[in-house]
């Protein structure tokens, strides 16, 4: 299954709802497209919605890190929301749960970026 | 070989699809081990990783140079190997993604997952003079594994010490 990725505006942040896997090849690419286009449009306030991603491997966990730190750079933030209980496990055990902001409620989630 | 092994192997172009394929066709040896669906998925996962390692890293992205993947199935484990077509590694020489200074970095966990996933894992010199990824996976006790995977390690992959 590819990934499909829409997004929509709630105030400052925008919100990407991503759908399939998030792997080598047209998954990965389009991740950073679509993070860079928002930090084009300087949207620079990204929540990411995985709620419907059940599978990423390296390459698309190195996307993720690439698309924090590029956001980053330019004084934004990107947060995670609905992690799959697959996706949540991997990001655990390559430590990486401790870098992102992680949530399961998307209105508390977007208050954090206040 | 033991006459009861099962032999399976195939040569890959070096391509993106080729992860695909060797993710696809090793998953269905896996399904039809017995192995349940938290074991497939780490099976998968790991051949995907030394396939994309191979493509990436050993074969450079060439199209020239070849993957080569085998899985034999034995009484008691799957074990799968990955060969590329380049000047080999040693695993000693792989940074530690853990490592707080590679937290970020984006790429590198590969071999990690590899290790986290399979029961069994090494890097050899291969025939071809590139590295040869070897790795297994205990087949599950007859009758243990469920359609929710429960058989082998727990569902939540275990970090490594």
């Amino acid at each position: 299954m590819s990934l499909h990725a829409t997004h929509r505006d709630a105030g400052q942040v925008t919100v990407v709802d991503l759908s399939g896997r998030i792997v080598l090849g047209d998954g990965s690419a389009l991740l950073r497209k679509t993070i860079r286009g928002l930090l084009e449009d300087q949207r620079k306030l990204i929540l990411l919605n995985l709620a419907d991603v059940d599978y990423i491997d390296s390459s698309g966990i190195g996307e993720l890190v690439s698309g924090y730190t590029a956001v980053k750079n330019q004084s934004g933030d990107l947060k995670l929301l609905h992690l799959t209980k697959k996706v949540r496990d991997l990001l655990q055990i390559t430590k990486l749960y401790t870098v992102f902001d992680v949530f399961t409620d998307e209105s508390t989630a977007l208050r954090s970026f206040v | 070989m033991a006459s009861d092994t099962k032999h399976l192997e195939m040569t890959l172009e070096t391509q993106v699809e080729s992860v695909n394929l060797a993710e696809e066709m090793c998953l269905r040896v896996a399904e039809a081990a017995g192995f349940g669906e938290d074991d497939c998925y780490r099976i998968g996962m790991s051949v995907r990783e030394g396939v994309i390692n191979a493509f990436h890293y050993g074969n450079e992205e060439r199209p020239d140079k070849k993957i080569h993947l085998a899985v034999d199935l034995t009484a008691d484990k799957m074990i799968i190997h990955v060969l590329d077509e380049g000047a080999g590694f040693k695993l000693s020489d792989v940074p530690d993604p853990l490592a707080e200074e590679n937290l970020l970095s984006t790429s590198g966990r590969g071999i990690f997952l590899m290790r986290a996933f399979m029961d069994e894992f090494t890097v050899v010199s291969g025939r071809t003079g590139g590295a040869e990824i070897v790795m297994s996976k205990k087949l599950p006790a007859p009758g243990s594994a469920s359609p929710n995977g429960q058989s082998g390690k727990s569902a939540t992959p275990q970090q490594e010490a």
